[in-house]
């Protein structure tokens, strides 16, 4: 009995903190070749292009899974982060869009026509910087990084309970909406920022242009995962699931849980706004519509579908959702919001972690038991139990 | 811009603010009574409270066509009535709502967020398939028409005079029966140690699906006070539900006082500065100040310092 | 060696602070206007292994919360090793050396025990040093010899929700002795405990306290006589009596608020 014990502990302290298991990186190839290979040899450039929509949804979904899944905090404002990023993309393609010689029939060339229409004669200065393209993109990840740490860190210093939190987030969405749709002078209103053509003269309106942007999405992607992946892999994931349950004993054992927590909330917040700086440029343009509360939370339920501790799940999660909701408004319009509303149930009351974890408590044991199967008795494949309790220890 | 005005033009002008405030801050506190009552009593975050509201909303549509058409000789009193229906339709759907849905998810309140926002998805969807995605009002009776001359330059609507007595009457009330009443007693017994309620033999399953039906219920009534002063659609309600929250927090979660304290200062503050500003700016100033004194004092306005 | 700890004075009439590795001065707490905490002083010597008690709600957890910064203190000092704890942060206070054991055990659930005591050891502790962490040998070598004292060697893969309730009690135990806290604060750590895990309980703190100092809340007095030097006696948020075990079973204040009954 002991010896099988033994060899099996053995067996695993020889690498037992790898970067990823066999098995993720079997889920990472098996990603990276539906989206990179399988999913452009199968669609049309339309369709790609839609899928190279949701792809950027996906760096959302990657966020939440370290900020929520992980460090348990709830944030129902990611299209802040979301949008801050597409805008500022938006911003510098825009400002490429409206040279002197593209806008000479407006009262002030060189500026948007939105500002135009609304009677604004100079460039504001929070504009100024999109004029150039690598602070355009320093900005765009620097700004709603340093923003989440703004509201975080003034936050988590007080020790406010998850559900404030979420509230706060939530209200700080809906406050920008609101701004960014009344003051459409500077921002382009409900609209948004349309007609973008060239970044840095490169024309992405094109067939051509918008494949290889999905191609950049997808790596970009893949290379998010893996980022999040360190996170999660290193000492500072274990703290977070730590800080989750126990936050009092995390901050016993002589951390800073609030530096943490605002860490979490910041990587999130970059990953989305790396998200919307490639929506801007797959999708072509950038409105409050992906800002506000509604898109927050249905950002939520991107990873909550994936499973909201699991990388890959969230991606998958995100691609799902979105293509029930395409084919879906296609067919049934009405019945969408049926459909969404009871996803958002289902998944809390049923299925609470997602995809990934159908995958892991019913597909996953099956398909280990098969493979060691093939190589093992099976009697030494069951892991033994917990050692009864109270048995003499030497 | 203050310099615009006569002093007695500006005397003239918040008074007349005021009041509108004042109608704001009715429907405002409406919403928050129930949502202060689940969120603070029950510590769960309804996202389908506003789709509550809307329901009393159409509650409060359907009696006015109903009465109208049927019954034209009660009409005037027809709105006594659509409160009192308002109010057992929110509450019954509540109670079906907390047995099917909430009471799996007591012990995971980020949960019931997701959960009940999912169900004002539905909500709304089911009222455009049943009502229409048109915005629809309701005919007031005659004697709720008009306003009442103060002065030569205030002048205040009857309805809205008639919307503010409903909250009191309903602020009474509540205070009322959650401080007086044996019920609320029990539910305030349940809410500060469930397993010692239990252990006394009350049935807290009971007490937990009637406090959130009353809270439920109280938005309903909202929802027919908010027919005097909007439009009802099938997204109305999920306008309100960031506000409604903010108040509630901002207020000190646990207290009707504060509760009550917030729902003022956040419509007084907007509806003033909504003369001088636009009114997307109004919003997002006010909403900046509530989040930003949140910052800093996440406790609220009114919290009591209890041991850990 | 007893004897020369007890012939000290108990209450230092001139400060010397440097001596005390703790020193708990006018200690006051009130929530809402009750006292939980009243005017507590007592001081813990390096090597000391000092015991609290006291009947229920007599303010016991509370000093270990004012300790190690869990509640912050209306008034009053608490100097560790000179150094004054009442403004620090609780992370603060367990960087400068204090470890604090909670009465339920306070573990982490969803981590095995290895990853349980890999947190509790004392580097990386910043945002930073947490992301480039190394599970190198000498942290494996420190977990596996926690491990065995703390007889969980064969569970280190184990999630720890799946430890019997003496086990959580002892991870926790190995969370702080990876720490390695000069003044460690245990909170009833034998409560709920069969007979057997007592006895083993009893045999790993003897084993542990070497080279530190010990703050223990007990109730079970057959426990406290056998590990207390000195122990201090809370009564409704004051200090009712301290000495030796046999000196505060004899005094009659103690015997009729606690003992008696």
């Amino acid at each position: 009995m002991t010896n099988p014990v033994q060899t099996l502990t053995k067996s695993v302290t020889v690498n037992d903190n790898p970067f990823m298991k066999p098995v993720e990186w079997l889920s990472l190839l098996l990603l990276a070749g539906v989206i990179l290979v399988v999913l452009p040899l199968m669609l049309d450039s339309f369709r790609l292009n839609l899928v190279g929509k949701y792809l950027t949804y996906a760096f959302v979904a990657l966020g939440l899974v370290i900020c929520w899944g992980y460090a348990g905090i709830l944030s129902l404002g990611q299209g802040v982060f979301f949008g801050l990023g597409g805008y500022g993309m938006a911003m510098y393609l825009k400002l490429e869009a409206s040279s002197v010689a593209n806008t000479k029939i407006q009262s002030t060339p060189g500026i948007p026509d939105f500002m135009d229409w609304n009677q604004i004669t100079a460039l504001p200065w929070f504009w100024q910087p999109f004029k150039s393209l690598p602070l355009t993109l320093i900005l765009t990840v620097a700004v709603p990084v340093l923003f989440a740490m703004l509201i975080s860190f003034a936050m988590f210093k007080r020790r406010v309970g998850g559900t404030y939190f979420a509230i706060i987030t939530q209200a700080i969405a809906a406050i920008l909406t609101i701004l960014i749709v009344g003051q459409q002078g500077y921002t382009g209103g409900i609209n948004g920022i349309t007609d973008l053509r060239t970044l840095h003269g490169w024309d992405i309106r094109t067939d051509g242009a918008k494949t290889i942007l999905y191609f950049l999405n997808g790596s970009l992607l893949i290379a998010c995962i893996l980022a999040a992946q360190y996170v999660k892999k290193s000492k500072l994931g274990r703290i977070l699931v730590a800080m989750r349950d126990k936050e009092d004993r995390v901050r016993f054992s002589g951390y800073s849980v609030a530096g943490f927590k605002v860490f979490a909330f910041c990587f999130a917040a970059g990953l989305a706004a790396i998200g919307g700086a490639m929506f801007t440029l797959q999708v072509g343009f950038m409105s409050p519509s992906f800002v506000g509360i509604v898109p927050s939370i249905e950002m939520v339920i991107y990873a909550a579908v994936g499973g909201r501790m699991s990388l890959f799940g969230a991606v998958w999660g995100t691609l799902l959702v979105n293509w029930a909701k395409t084919s879906f408004s296609e067919s049934f319009p009405d019945l969408w919001l049926f459909g969404l509303g009871a996803l958002f149930i289902a998944v809390v009351l049923a299925f609470p972690n997602g995809l990934a974890g159908i995958w892991r408590e019913h597909i996953e044991p099956r398909l280990t038991r098969r493979v060691k199967g093939l190589r093992a008795p099976p009697s030494a494949i069951v892991p033994p139990e917990s050692a009864p309790v109270g048995a003499p220890a030497e | 811009m203050l310099g615009d005005y006569s002093l007695g033009d500006l005397g003239a002008i918040f008074a007349m603010q005021g009041f509108a405030g004042l109608i704001l801050f009715s429907v405002y506190l409406l919403m928050a009574l129930g949502l202060a009552i689940i969120f603070g009593q029950m510590g769960v975050i309804n996202m389908a409270h506003g789709e509550f509201m809307i329901l009393g909303a159409y509650v409060t549509y359907l009696c006015s066509t109903f009465f109208q058409t049927y019954l034209p000789a009660l009409f005037p009193i027809y709105f006594f009535i659509a409160m009192g229906l308002a109010f057992l339709a929110s509450g019954a759907l509540g109670m079906l709502v907390e047995w099917g849905l909430i009471r799996f998810l007591y012990k995971r309140p980020l949960d019931t967020l997701l959960a009940t926002w999912g169900l004002s998805l539905i909500l709304q969807q089911a009222y455009r398939s049943i009502f229409g995605a048109r915005e629809v009002g309701v005919e007031l009776p005659s004697w709720l028409i008009g306003s009442v001359q103060v002065t030569d330059t205030i002048e205040i609507p009857i309805n809205g005079l008639f919307v503010m007595a409903v909250t009191i009457l309903i602020t009474v009330s509540v205070a009322l029966l959650i401080y007086r009443s044996r019920f609320g007693q029990q539910v305030r017994a349940v809410m500060s140690n469930r397993a010692m309620a239990g252990a006394v033999g009350i049935d807290t399953e009971k007490v937990d699906r009637y406090t959130f039906g009353l809270g439920c219920g109280i938005a309903g009534v909202a929802g027919a006070a908010f027919t005097m002063i909007g439009s009802t659609g099938p997204t109305s309600g999920q306008l309100y539900i960031v506000d409604t929250f903010l108040i509630v927090v901002f207020g000190g979660a646990a207290s009707l006082l504060g509760t009550i304290a917030s729902a003022f200062s956040i419509s007084q503050t907007q509806s003033t500065l909504e003369f001088f500003l636009s009114g997307s700016m109004a919003k997002v100033i006010t909403l900046l100040a509530v989040v930003g004194i949140l910052m800093l004092r996440p406790q609220g306005l009114f919290t009591l310092k209890v041991r850990r | 060696m007893n004897a020369a700890i007890l012939s000290s004075p108990v209450v230092g009439a001139e400060a010397a602070p440097p001596d005390h590795l703790l020193a708990v001065e006018a200690l006051t707490v009130s929530f809402d206007g009750f006292k939980a905490v009243n005017d507590v002083s007592f001081y813990v010597e390096p090597d000391e292994i000092r015991v609290i008690i006291g009947p229920n709600g007599a303010g016991k957890t509370t000093v270990l919360d004012l300790i190690c910064g869990r509640t912050r203190a209306s008034a009053g000092s608490i100097k560790y090793k000179g150094q004054e704890l009442t403004k620090l942060s609780e992370s603060a206070i367990v960087q400068a050396g204090v470890g604090r054991k909670f009465q339920t055990p306070s573990i982490y659930d969803d981590l095995t025990v290895f990853e349980n005591l890999e947190i509790s050891f004392p580097r990386g502790r910043s945002v930073f040093g947490a992301l480039t962490f190394k599970r190198d040998a000498e942290v494996r070598d420190r977990i596996h010899a926690i491990a065995e004292t703390i007889f969980l060697k064969d569970q280190l893969k184990e999630r720890a929700e799946f430890l019997s309730h003496g086990q959580k009690q002892w991870l926790e135990i190995g969370m702080l002795l990876i720490q390695d806290p000069e003044l460690l604060m245990l909170d009833e750590p034998v409560a709920g405990m069969s007979v057997g895990e007592r006895i083993k309980t009893a045999e790993l703190l003897n084993q542990i306290i070497k080279g530190r100092s010990v703050l223990v809340i007990e109730h079970d007095m057959k426990f406290v006589e056998d590990i207390a030097h000195r122990v201090t006696v809370l009564h409704q948020g004051k200090v009712l009596s301290e000495g030796s075990m046999e000196r505060v079973k004899n005094d009659p204040k103690v015997i009729e608020v606690y003992l008696g009954h």
